[in-house]
Formats: C-alpha cells, structure tokens, sequence
C-alpha cells in the first residue's frame, strides 16, 4: 500500500515537471497558435544557465532557479522581437521549419560551448535523500518539485483568469483586431506572454536537470512529451495540460513500475486513447481557429 | 537492387584498383595515411574526442615518423551513423588511399566499414565499438578496447564468490544493455547466484524512479547496472535519492557506467560502486601515471577508457610498421599485429593471434575519493582475460 503512495508521489512530480516544461508551448501553440517546435531550447538554456551558476560560480541553487527563468525569458524576448513576429502570419508549416532550425542551432551551440556530456546541478544537501512519512517514501526534490510547480500554477491560472493583463491577453487570442481596435497593444501581450512561457520553460529546464538529464540534445529528446502534453491536454487553458500532465506523469511512473515490459508504451497508449476519444483534447474548444 | 549490387561491385573493383595502383609506387618516402573515423559531434562526441585527443598526444610524444615513414592521419566525423562511416571509409580507402582505417565509436559503425577493410586488404584498427562479433566480421579487423563479455562475465564471477547471492539487473534495452545482461547472468548463476529482479529500460529513459522503486522491493544483495554512459550519473543519483544506498543494496555492473570522463560529475552518490573494467585512470602503474599527467596537461582533464584505446591503437599501427620495416601491405601489416604484447597504460595487453582481439587483465574497482577527486579504485585483478563471446563458440 505504500508502495502506491510513492509511485503516485513519484507520478505526480513527474507529471508536474512536464507541466512547467510543457505550458509555455502550451501557451504559444494554444493561445497564439504559433508552432513553436524550439520550444525545449529554452529549458536547455535555463538549465545551463543555472549549472553555471551554481557550479562554477557558486551561486546557491535556489537563488539561481530564478535566473533561469529571467535569462530564458530575456533570450525568448529577443528572439521573439527579431525573427518570431515574422511568422505568426506564415504557415504552420514555415513555423515547423523554421523552429527545427533553431532547435539544431542551439544544439551545436551548447555542444560546441559546454562540451557534449551531461552535466549535473549541484544540490543543495537539503534537497538530497527521502523523506519517510507514514512508510511513504517521499523524495525532498521531488517533494519540492510539486511544491513549487503547484504554486506556479495557481498563480498563472489567477493571472489568465483575474487580471486585466489575463483578460487582455485572452481577448488578444479570441480576436487580435478587435482586440488592437480596443486600443489593447497585441504584439505587446504576445511578445510578453511569449517571453514568459520561455522563462517557465527554463525554469523547468533547471528543475529538470536532476530527474531527466541536461545535456545538448535536450531539446530534441523531450520534444515528444511537450507536443503530447499540449496534445492530450488540449491548448484552450492552462487546466488541460495541467491534467494531461498529471494523468501522463502518473501513467507513466505506475505503468514502468507494475508492468516494466510494456513500461515505454503507456505514455503513448493514453495519447492515442485519449486522442480517439476527445480529438481535440482534454479540455480542447471543439472550433478550431 | 541488380543496379545497387551493381554499383556495389563498381565500387569493390574501385577501391581493388586504388589499391593494386597505390601498393606499387609506394616508396619509402610517401607517408603513411591512417584515416581515423570517429562520432566527433552527436551523442557519442565524447568517445571521438577521447580518442582524437590521445592519438595526438601519442604523436607529439613519439614523432611523427615510423620506419623512415612520415605517419598521416585525416580524421573524419561520422557522427555515430554507420551510413556515414561507409561512405567515409569508402572515400577514405578509393580517395585518399589510406593504408589504416580506425577509430569506430559504435558497434554499427565498425560492422558498416568491415566489408571495405576485407575487399581492400586495409588494416581496420577498432578502438571503441565493444560487441564480440565486431573481429569475426573480417581478417582485417584488430581490436585495442574491449568487449563488453570481458567485464559482464568477470563482475559476474567476482560478485558470486564474494557473498553476493541475490541480484536485481537493471539494464538498457539495446544490444550492449542486453550483452552484458546476458554475459554477467551466465557467469553469476554459474556462480550459484540468483537473479531476483530483471527490469529493462527504454534506452530514451527520462526517470529511472519507478524502476528503481521495483529494485527496492525486491532486496536484492546488489543491483547489476548497465546504462549508456551519459545515464549512469543521473541513475546513481536517483538511486540515493530513493535511498537504496542507505538500505544495503551494492551497485555492480560493467565500468563503461561509471567512465572515468564522467565519474567526478556524478557526486558522492557513486562512492562503493564496484565494477569490473580494463582501464581506470587510477591505476597504480608508472607508465599510467605518465599518461595520465600528460594527457590532463594537454587537454585539461583526465583521459577515460576510450582514450588509452586510442593511444594503444595508434601505438599498435606504430609497431607493426616497425615491424614490416615501413611496408603498408595489409595482410602483412595484420600478420604483424597478430600476438603482439606490449604494456599498456591499462597494464599488460596482447592481440590475441586467433581473433585478432584484445586480451587484457580486468580489473574490478571501487569508487573512491583521491585527493578530493572521485576515481575507480583497482582491488583485485583479473589477469590475461579473453573475449568470452568468442571463446565460448
């Protein structure tokens, strides 16, 4: 029985460091409908900017979790300014193109800058070990890992719902020239909204590093996942990919450990279960645009 | 497929041709080309830089030159993908007509230029690629770093005859997780061990949590691991995050997990480890410890198992030039390397005449902190250890 309880910890960590990886494409393909396959790039860098931080320069781990986010974000911003604005009007299959591009380009990059071997993000002793509650064993990282994402998630799911900048933003998606006529400056809320899914990205990137793995080829192993989240969960909120994430991380724990063998399936049986069921996603809108 | 086997047997009497022509004018004064095919970008990157990085570290400390012969090398990426290393090895051979081919990081590679080598009586010097059959594939081919048998099997009869009675294997589900699966099973139960557990990863494996959560449950005495190189750290971490280490339960496995390029990275976690490998850059030899300190004061950090497979590769087409006295032909060139003994910074090594493989001592190991570094520990040795894949036959 307690062996249930820690692979649904197990899951839901999992499923929750998939759903910071995953929302901000969540965001762009959903919202802003842009393809944006260079979406892993910038948890590669997130990740790598906080190994740097920490391993050579000492900086303590939580201090740069947050410049992660800040340097991704910077990095997405500009990019977003100087070539993605040229094609949310393009085809999604220029989009597709031109987004592979720059995933093999910082590939190269961060082979040609860091060297091709994983790197690992020195932990602070705190976050190392299990924590036994009730004979449940509870991982302090990934305890953390729910901690933070968890909160992360109320706080965008207030942003979306709540704020004017939220409600700008979704009137900006719904219908960008009415929105613009109503004096909402457009490119303003996507370059921001933009530059925000890349910092959760490399947030998540970061926070990663220790479960998945950094190394260059981050951003093509784990695109996969990204599109099956945003795939399952559907890309009209952020509560679908947040579900698809729990249902997929949770499926795919439970799944490796009772049936090992047919362990590297499960994830893609959902997918495609869920997929025959609700075309358009868990919480998908039924009109595409 | 008439107009591929067509263009197949064009390009065989191509490279007969190059051949007959290249051997005739080959004058004491031309160099010899040594055409070094190696993954220097993509995954396995860090195996061809190893290896790149000791055959010029040889050079620089033995001269370029050979029996009155200046040594050439033109190195080629193949990125890992055996399409590319038949092509390479085929401009290599027809193009360049080099007298070597060597380097090879994976297995497919290897087998991908073994049909070349044979058909242009061209020495392929393999200094990577690590499954048994890779010799039998031509006369042509001599190996200068391991097979996965010769640490499956040692670490198989060590952990039976040293009070380890129940294993849970851990391994990646590809052709070398499934080897040393295979070979370290075979040796343990003979040895009166159990298998208690066997899970197999997906080799694109995010999270090892959930099958290290069935390790648990299992008590096992030790757990048998065998994952790519670039896995190993994040296992071992995951492994004392889930408290495995805590509970007694030793980690075994062959020591392409625990490489010596990649070992500091992986923190405290990996201290106990035991595993069974032919090169640790702690071994206590006078030659290694020049190796060593040259190699880190060339290149900044420390050389691995691939990279004295390097240097011992290079070192071998140097002696077997000697040998034949700067002549390039390859039967005789290959005749030259058969049962050659030399010392290598891995200890004492030998091509063993019959399948042209390499026997070496292996030695098993324990991850330990030096001087603040971590570093595989030799305790025990294993001496003269053939090839078990082959012998076996």
């Amino acid at each position: 029985m307690t062996t249930l309880f820690t692979i649904l910890f197990d899951g839901v960590a999992y499923g929750m460091l998939l759903f910071v990886l995953a929302c901000g494409l969540a965001v762009t393909l959903g919202l802003m409908n842009f393809v944006n396959l260079a979406h892993g790039a910038f948890a590669m860098t997130g990740g790598y900017v906080c190994a740097v931080l920490v391993n050579q320069s000492g900086w303590p781990f939580f201090a740069a979790l947050p410049l992660a986010f800040v340097v991704s974000a910077a990095i997405g911003v500009a990019l977003e300014r100087s070539l993605y604005r040229h094609l949310y009007t393009r085809s999604h299959l220029d989009q597709v193109l031109f987004s592979v591009g720059l995933v093999f380009m910082s590939v190269a990059a961060v082979d040609y800058i860091m060297g091709s071997s994983r790197i690992f993000i020195r932990l602070p002793a705190a976050l190392e070990g299990q924590i036994d509650f009730f004979g449940v064993g509870i991982g302090r990282y990934r305890l953390m890992i729910i901690v933070i994402c968890g909160l992360l998630t109320l706080a965008l799911q207030l942003v979306l719902a709540r704020t004017r900048f939220g409600s700008r933003l979704r009137a900006a998606v719904d219908d960008p020239r009415a929105a613009s006529g109503l004096g909402i400056n457009v490119p303003q809320v996507f370059a921001f909204t933009f530059a925000f899914g890349c910092g959760l990205a490399g947030l998540g990137g970061a926070l990663s590093a220790e479960i998945l793995g950094l190394d260059p080829y981050f951003p093509l192993k784990f695109m996969i996942y990204f599109l099956i989240v945003v795939t399952v969960g559907g890309s009209s909120s952020i509560t679908g990919p947040f579900m698809a994430s729990l249902l997929l991380g949770i499926g795919d724990v439970a799944g490796k450990y009772y049936v090992p063998k047919m362990g590297p399936f499960v994830i893609y049986t959902i997918m495609i279960v869920i997929l025959i069921w609700r075309p358009n996603g868990l919480f998908g809108r039924t009109a595409a645009r | 497929m008439s107009f591929r086997t067509g263009l197949l047997s064009l390009a065989a009497t191509g490279i007969a041709l190059a051949v007959a022509a290249g051997a005739a004018p080959a004058s004491a004064q031309e160099s010899v080309k040594i055409g070094l095919i190696l993954p220097m970008t993509g995954g396995q990157a860090s195996t061809g830089k190893q290896i790149d990085n000791a055959v010029k570290l040889y050079m620089q400390q033995k001269g370029d030159t050979v029996a009155g012969r200046k040594i050439e090398i033109i190195l080629k990426d193949d990125g890992a993908v055996p399409d590319n290393t038949k092509r390479i090895a085929q401009e290599l051979i027809v193009n360049e007509k080099v007298n070597f081919i060597a380097g090879f990081g994976v297995t497919p590679a290897a087998l991908a230029a073994a049909p070349l080598a044979t058909q242009g009586k061209i020495p392929q010097i393999v200094m990577a690629a690590g499954t048994s059959i890779i010799t039998e594939r031509s006369p042509y081919i001599v190996r200068t770093s391991f097979t996965l048998a010769q640490s499956s099997t040692i670490i198989g009869d060590w952990a039976a005859r040293n009070g380890i009675k129940k294993v849970a294997t851990l391994t990646s589900d590809y052709a070398p997780g499934n080897d040393a699966l295979n070979f370290f099973k075979q040796n343990f139960t003979a040895g009166g061990g159990e298998i208690v557990e066997e899970v197999k990863v997906p080799l694109a494996n995010p999270d090892f949590a959930p099958f290290l959560q069935r390790m648990k449950d299992a008590k096992p005495d030790a757990v048998f691991v065998f994952v790519p190189a670039g896995q190993g750290g994040n296992f071992m971490k995951q492994y004392a995050e889930r408290g495995l280490d805590k509970s007694g339960i030793r980690v075994i496995g062959p020591g392409d997990v625990m490489d010596d390029d990649l070992l500091n990275n992986m923190g405290d976690a990996a201290l106990g480890t035991v595993t069974a490998h032919h090169y640790s850059a702690a071994h206590p030899s006078a030659m290694n410890k020049e190796f060593v300190a040259a190699y880190k004061k060339a290149y900044g950090n420390r050389p691995g198992f691939m990279a004295v497979s390097g240097y011992d590769g290079i070192h071998m087409i140097y002696e077997a030039l000697k040998k034949t006295g700067g002549k390039t032909d390859g039967d005789a060139l290959v005749a030259a390397m058969k049962g050659m003994k030399w010392e290598s910074p891995r200890g004492p090594i030998s091509i063993d005449p019959e399948t042209r493989d390499i026997v070496q001592n292996i030695y098993i190991r324990k991850v330990e902190k030096v001087d603040g570094e971590l570093y595989n520990v030799e305790f025990a040795t294993f001496e003269a250890v053939k090839d078990s894949g082959k012998t076996k036959k």
